[in-house]
């Protein structure tokens, strides 16, 4: 906006692109001035409490147990591995949450779009309800409520091979046996036969019209496929049985109570928000695109199939993505109920016994920093894939 | 003779087609897989609710003095949640001063139903609640001053603390939230920046680190001896907290808004301010009402994590009367009371939302 003829006139300030300039530098100073001041403080207070900066810490041998461990950890490891082994348990239960999640989500979406009016409001009531109550009320109830109510050890409850007390969910543990590899070769092999269904099925369908269905065949071909190989191999899987002893169950896989908890918890609230946005997505969609396909001849579950189900994900994809990102993020809440997770895990008792708060505080924010950045990068991608392609 | 045209009256609909049977058959069992879901969803109710009712209503002890008197009845014991009913309110409030509390709420209540009289300038009653009645709560819920008695935030507690760091939150993080959107959208490339690298820090980390670092961190950089209350630092995590949130709504209604005011504030000469205050924000806040309101009840549920760092809100206070030895095996009763308490203030948030959003709908919904 400078004029430049009356620039000679004017005072400096009134150009307001230097204002700008002005305001910027006076910013930056700022920020650079909060920053140094809080860092000199910090260095002043850590020498204070003779505490070193810098991760060498990580290689010293921890001496805390972490119960629930993916790989192998004792004591005597290392931070560095307890660290690795709470960043597992944070990505082991955001995973499983999600997929729970986005099930429950889906089938309570559609619910409550029901024509069927008790299965519809049953569907609220859910939604409604678990979507108003904090999360971490509801982990507490289902930890210390539910799962601690379970009989003893003693006076488990069985189904089957299954077995439900105090100290967990057990079930019979697959044991690899020799000749495994061939199950796996054949799996690999299923997948690259239903991969080449689909192709050729989509290409048949261009050059004639004729309609096959791919997916069916494809499922139909993994189970038959690499069931074969598994019996040919000579069913190389054994079953470790969880077993009553007079105080305790020995053997089998346990889920243990902490992990159920959590599960159960991100997994029903975050799907009474996906439920949400899953029924705004299919509203979304005009119901004139459903009446064309009607009138086009399409059968119901193809008009939903092709016609609505397309167009509703368009409007699902981000805010879905933001509530993968939530669940994540949320996981940590874990560290309440004992769930050793990372924020448990390395804010809470490393943090404690070194006392390195910025770098365990660091490593934290890197990891959900990353975590953020790595789900909403593939939903962009996603999204981009799924969007509407314009002339 | 001119013949006059007589219509007979209409028949009535066909009797399969109205009234409950027609309603039935139309809702519940259209189809055969209708007909399947109905039934499955009759034998979830049929397996939850009587139990629920039996165990809540009909062998609930309302009265008594320790868990003792609820064990022959079998039912709830709701006698645990009238017995510590002041705890969850209040906290470790001293009983003698909680009208404080009380005054302050009631005082509340009052200065925004005046918003209702017509007569009222709006303008001095926003000022009066938003600068006055800080000062005057604070001074009733501290004490210290006009003869109060002293009362230390780790006392305060229960629901009370619980709305308290809600309410605090939200407000504190809506000046700090509109600065940051503007900030966000502006052409300044370091402005800007900064904006950007703090919203997104903070959105990308659960609240529960902020809260660690609340609590933990803050001490370690200030200088030796300047050191203020654990509650303090908790409010002003939350408020960044939500800050970050509340700027990312606000960018959505400054997204909102049509170029054309933005040009034409311009065209009037406005100064950027000026264009902001007078222009833009009043459209964009009234579009972004339902998304601050969502914020606020996000805010509300998160609350709950001040548990994690030792201070004991709604549901802190419920989970250490649970471990009352009096009191054993009361959870599930403290956990309802809660759930019930968070369930009624967030549905009856959300709804008021919506409720606002169909009154600001100026008719561009496409049906």
């Amino acid at each position: 906006m400078s004029d430049k003829t009356s620039t000679s006139n004017e005072s400096f300030l009134n150009d307001a692109g230097n204002r700008a300039m002005l305001f910027q530098i006076a910013l930056l100073a700022l920020v650079v001035f909060i920053g140094y001041y809080l860092f000199s403080n910090l260095q002043a207070n850590l020498a204070n409490r003779g505490i070193s900066t810098g991760f060498t810490f990580l290689n010293e041998p921890a001496g805390f147990p972490v119960l629930i461990h993916l790989i192998e950890y004792t004591e005597a490891d290392t931070y560095g591995r307890a660290f690795v082994v709470a960043l597992l348990n944070t990505f082991v239960i955001s995973f499983i949450g999600i997929v729970l999640a986005t099930l429950i989500g889906i089938v309570m979406g559609l619910a409550r779009l029901s024509r069927n009016w008790l299965v519809a409001r049953l569907a609220t009531v859910y939604i409604e309800s678990l979507r108003n109550i904090p999360l971490l009320l509801q982990m507490f109830f289902w930890y210390f409520a539910v799962l601690s109510a379970l009989p003893s050890p003693k006076n488990s409850l069985l189904f089957g091979d299954f077995m439900l007390n105090k100290r967990g969910i057990y079930s019979p543990n697959p044991i690899v046996q020799d000749g495994f590899g061939l199950v796996i070769f054949g799996f690999i092999v299923s997948i690259i036969a239903s991969i080449a269904l689909i192709v050729w099925a989509k290409k048949r369908q261009i050059r004639t019209g004729d309609w096959f269905p791919a997916y069916w065949g494809s499922l139909g071909i993994m189970i038959v496929v690499t069931l074969a190989f598994y019996f040919i191999a000579g069913s190389p899987l054994e079953f470790d049985l969880p077993q009553k002893s007079r105080f305790n169950v020995t053997g089998g896989m346990v889920l243990p109570p902490e992990f159920v908890a959590v599960l159960i918890a991100l997994a029903t609230y975050t799907g009474s928000f996906i439920a949400e946005i899953v029924r705004a997505g299919i509203l979304s969609v005009n119901w004139g695109q459903t009446e064309a396909a009607r009138s086009l001849g399409l059968a119901d579950n193809l008009t939903q199939r092709m016609i609505v189900l397309p167009q509703a994900l368009r409007v699902i994809i981000p805010p879905l993505t933001s509530q993968y990102l939530n669940l994540a993020k949320n996981s940590s809440l874990g560290a309440a109920i004992a769930y050793p997770e990372l924020v448990a895990v390395v804010m809470g008792t490393t943090l404690n016994q070194t006392g390195q708060a910025i770098e365990t505080i660091g490593l934290c924010m890197l990891v959900y920093g990353s975590l953020s950045l790595s789900i909403s990068l593939f939903m962009n991608w996603y999204n981009k894939k799924m969007s509407l392609t314009e002339r | 003779m001119a013949i006059i045209f007589k219509p007979s009256p209409s028949l009535p609909p066909p009797t399969n087609s109205v009234g409950a049977v027609a309603w039935v058959k139309q809702n519940l069992l259209s189809s055969p897989l209708n007909v399947f879901l109905t039934l499955f969803s009759a034998y979830i109710l049929y397996l939850l609710l009587p139990p629920v009712i039996q165990w809540g209503l009909i062998d609930a002890t309302w009265t008594g003095e320790s868990s003792q008197a609820c064990k022959a009845a079998g039912g709830a014991c709701w006698a645990f949640i009238g017995v510590y009913f002041e705890q969850f309110m209040y906290g470790l409030y001293p009983s003698e001063e909680v009208w404080r509390i009380n005054l302050a709420v009631i005082l509340l209540v009052l200065m925004v139903a005046s918003f209702a009289i017509k007569t009222v300038n709006k303008l001095y009653l926003s000022i009066a609640i938003i600068v006055v009645y800080p000062v005057v709560a604070y001074i009733l819920f501290a004490g210290g001053s006009f003869g109060l008695v002293v009362v230390e935030t780790s006392n305060w507690g229960g629901l009370f603390l619980t709305t308290l760091l809600g309410v605090v939150g939200i407000v504190a993080s809506f000046p700090l939230g509109v600065l940051l959107a503007l900030g966000r959208r502006s052409n300044m490339p370091i402005a800007k920046s900064v904006c950007v690298v703090f919203i997104e820090t903070i959105r990308a980390v659960p609240l529960i680190t902020i809260m660690f670092m609340a609590s933990v961190m803050i001490p370690l950089f200030l200088p030796e001896g300047l050191n203020f209350d654990k509650l303090m630092r908790v409010i002003i995590g939350i408020t960044l907290f939500s800050a970050a949130y509340m700027a990312e709504v606000i960018r959505g209604g400054l997204q909102a808004i049509p170029k054309g005011q933005y040009e034409a504030a311009d065209a009037m000469g406005l100064t950027y301010w000026q264009s902001m205050i007078l222009v833009i924000l009043p459209q964009a806040l009234k579009l972004v009402i339902p998304g601050i309101v969502n914020t606020f009840i996000g805010l509300f549920k998160d609350t709950t994590l001040v548990y994690i760092v030792g201070m004991f809100d709604l549901l802190g206070r419920i989970q250490a009367a649970t471990h009352d030895s009096n009191w054993l095996g009361t959870s599930v009763e403290g956990y309802a009371f809660a759930g019930f308490v968070y369930w009624a203030f967030c549905f009856g948030m959300s709804r008021y939302s919506m409720a606002v959003e169909r009154k600001l709908e100026t008719g561009h919904k496409r049906n």
